[in-house]
């Protein structure tokens, strides 16, 4: 089969992984090698698809030959998609030659199950050796590991790689078994306290180096500084509280750098198991910003989907639909509150709270000073109290307060298409402000 | 008044700041004018007094970057604003300016560095290299791009492509100013027009067919790709070109998917590896 054709083939198979992030990396670069590549900081997303997803890694499987059946996938055994294989050889050539024209960050490289686990890690280990030893390549590599594969070839991958991942899926056992039958929840979380165990170990490692002067720094081999998975949304009957306990479980227990949430989306080949209709995209989004509010704003699981509310409000952002349950916290002085009660606050970030409390030392603040900092004054003013500023008491009552924040229609739909925050991190931390 | 004409650098805007700080010169008192836009019909005022204060000024280095990316920018307020903020600093008793994020002066050159880091951004995410040969001597494989960058940012891009391809030749190409690089310096020369830029790789086939085939025509979002890569810099992509057929064919293919008829399960295959694992599934209930 000619490259070209199963380019195209290999990609199309691996566009549903959404976990492709290309930041977090150590820094390194191709100064002084004969090789090409350099990481650290914000990955850059060097084009966009008419999807709105940032392209930043070459994103392909090995090959879509697969012998498992998961019925949200398009590769699945049960599919009847044409089927198709590189060679390591022709991954790496393709991946250098791409990023010698600066299309791409690196290589995302995930395969479809072949003879058995540790057979198939091998393969993918395989490119990733090429590239790293044949080729100095200094760029970023993210490969997908397989939880059932010896913790010796997952450690081995993490020492090419910048980043391994391995996909939860779905968020409970009951879900994999109807939809993922070979797939298991505890293998997957007890590969991820292996890789955690190991990260740790090679930080903790570092700064020993690091300690004793005199050690080239370079010398020490890098093992990937951080893993992320990827959550299917909408084809199993998880709600959203579900989702994100896991999601929380896997931050914490875990140390995972990234949840991904992917909006299950129709694919060719549809399985019986699965349902026509795929989930409003803006869920996908809704779960990102809960997801935000987790990790950086001090929020509880139980604070976003409290018991009562299982599922997050479609229409009003998670800090907002919060920010109505809880009004009695509310109006919140600017000139006086904690950093932890400004991050409540719908319509503040944590950029425009750490310029609030910057600013607060030069004088009182108004409101133009808020909006001199590019603060959005109409969904925070019934929230703040500022110098000039009292909300009325009745904005903070009754059901006019919700009205006030429903888009009207047309716009909501134009909502609705603003992008989920997209893939690398520095897209979605420029979104994330204005949560 | 005192005339002040610079070329639009930051390194000569801070020398002449430096003048002009020296002999205390306020804000209110300089017109900074861009060389390259005044041409030689005026000359600079000699209404600079005589005296110089010695005394050396401490700027916070935190400035220095600031006025290094707002020189780069092209309102041309910049070099009288930055100035203004330089002697607020300085001489105005306001050191903590620069941690005052609701200042005007400080909004303004803010928003000033955060436009031309932008540019400075999407330069090293949109540049494209194309491969014209390679070196007979060293073997190098040589790379060219052509980049039009809304502001003056080319010399201060170029240090990350200096970093992520060290092993292969390259030179970047831009209307005003060129930077090449042969594996040991980095080095600048004039400008030069489109013309003399190879227009296509081979490999651009290979990556339109990695760009089609990345794209889910399920989840059309054109305004978020819009937002992100604005048209005015597709004409030197080359992938853009077939973004208007995916648009308009993406809801055929996705009505062709939802039409597909459903799959039955496979039984499962012959395999080890495959039976193992539901064996295992089978005797321990997995933990939910
Ligand atoms: S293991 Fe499952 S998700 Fe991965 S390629 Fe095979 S069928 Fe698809």
């Amino acid at each position: 089969m000619e490259l070209n054709r199963k380019l195209e083939i290999l990609a199309d198979a691996a566009k549903y992984d959404a976990s492709c992030a290309s930041s977090g990396a150590a820094k390194k670069d191709s100064r002084g090698s004969t090789g090409v590549g350099s990481t650290g900081g914000m990955g850059i997303c060097h084009s966009f698809t008419p999807d709105g997803r940032c392209v930043s890694l070459l994103k392909v499987l090995l090959t879509n030959v697969c012998l498992y059946d998961c019925h949200y996938c398009i590769n699945r055994r049960s599919s009847n998609v044409q089927r198709a294989r590189f060679t390591p050889e022709e991954v790496v050539k393709l991946t250098l030659d791409f990023y010698k024209r600066n299309y791409i960050e690196g290589l995302f490289l995930s395969s479809g199950i072949v003879r058995n686990a540790d057979f198939t890690m091998e393969q993918v280990i395989e490119v990733a050796r090429q590239l790293r030893e044949v080729h100095q390549f200094r760029g970023y590599i993210h490969l997908k590991t397989i939880p059932e594969a010896s913790q010796e070839l997952i450690e081995k991958a993490g020492w090419y790689a910048d980043r391994i991942s391995i996909n939860i899926e779905l968020p409970t056992q009951a879900g994999l078994d109807k939809l993922a039958p070979e797939k298991n929840l505890k293998n997957t979380t007890q590969a991820m306290g292996g890789i955690r165990r190991r990260i740790e170990e090679t930080v903790a490692a570092k700064k020993e180096a690091q300690q004793v002067r005199n050690r080239p720094r370079a010398a020490a081999p890098v093992f990937a500084t951080g893993q992320s998975t990827q959550m299917l949304v909408g084809a199993d009957s998880s709600d959203d509280a579900l989702v994100l306990t896991r999601a929380d479980e896997l931050y914490r227990d875990y140390r995972l750098r990234r949840v991904y949430y992917s909006g299950f989306s129709p694919i060719p080949e549809p399985s019986v198991l699965l349902p026509i209709k795929a989930p409003p995209l803006v869920r996908e989004h809704r779960l990102y910003q809960a997801d935000w509010l987790l990790r950086f704003y001090g929020f509880n699981v139980r604070e976003i989907v409290p018991v009562a509310h299982p599922h997050l409000d479609l229409e009003l952002d998670p800090k907002l639909s919060w920010a109505l349950r809880n009004r009695d916290v509310f109006p919140v002085d600017v000139n006086r509150a904690s950093r932890e009660m400004l991050w409540r606050i719908p319509g503040l970030g944590t950029m425009n709270v750490a310029r609030i409390l910057a600013a607060r030392r030069h004088g009182r603040l108004h409101l133009a000073d808020l909006l001199r900092m590019g603060i959005r004054l109409k969904k925070i003013m019934p929230f703040i109290i500022a110098a000039d500023h009292v909300p009325r008491a009745s904005l903070l009552e009754g059901d006019q307060l919700r009205q006030r924040f429903l888009p009207a229609p047309k716009q909501m739909e134009l909502n609705f298409h603003n992008p989920p925050p997209a893939t690398p991190e520095d897209a979605l931390m420029a979104r994330s402000g204005q949560l | 008044m005192v005339r002040a004409i610079i070329e639009p650098n930051y390194a000569a805007w801070r020398d002449k700041a430096r003048e002009m700080l020296g002999a205390h010169v306020r804000p209110h008192e300089v017109d900074w004018c861009d060389a390259t836009q005044t041409g030689s019909l005026m000359m600079e005022e000699p209404g600079l007094p005589r005296f110089v204060d010695p005394s050396e000024v401490k700027v916070p280095a935190e400035f220095l970057k600031l006025a290094a990316g707002v020189c780069a920018h092209t309102d041309e307020r910049r070099f009288a604003i930055l100035y203004r903020l330089l002697f607020r600093i300085t001489r105005g008793g306001e050191r903590h300016l620069m941690d005052h994020p609701a200042d005007a002066d400080m909004t303004l050159c803010r928003g000033w560095t955060k436009a031309v880091g932008r540019d400075v951004h999407k330069m090293h995410a949109f540049v494209r290299f194309r491969l014209v040969g390679v070196n007979e001597e060293t073997g190098r494989e040589q790379f060219v791009a052509w980049y039009e960058p809304e502001f003056r940012i080319l010399r201060m891009a170029s240090s990350f492509f200096e970093k992520r391809f060290a092993g292969m030749d390259w030179s970047i190409l831009t209307p005003d100013e060129c930077a090449h690089w042969d594996g040991h310096a980095l080095s600048f020369s004039p400008g030069v027009s489109r013309l003399s830029v190879p227009d296509a790789d081979a490999h651009d086939d290979l990556w339109r067919t990695y760009y089609r085939s990345i794209f889910n025509p399920a989840r059309l979002k054109i305004q978020a790709m819009k937002s992100e890569m604005p048209m005015k810099f597709w004409k030197n992509l080359p992938e853009a070109r077939i973004i208007p057929d995916l648009i308009s064919g993406s809801s055929l293919r996705v009505e062709e998917m939802l039409e597909e008829p459903e799959r039955p399960v496979k039984p499962m295959p012959n395999n080890e590896y495959i039976k193992a694992l539901h064996a295992r599934r089978l005797q321990g209930p997995g933990e939910s």
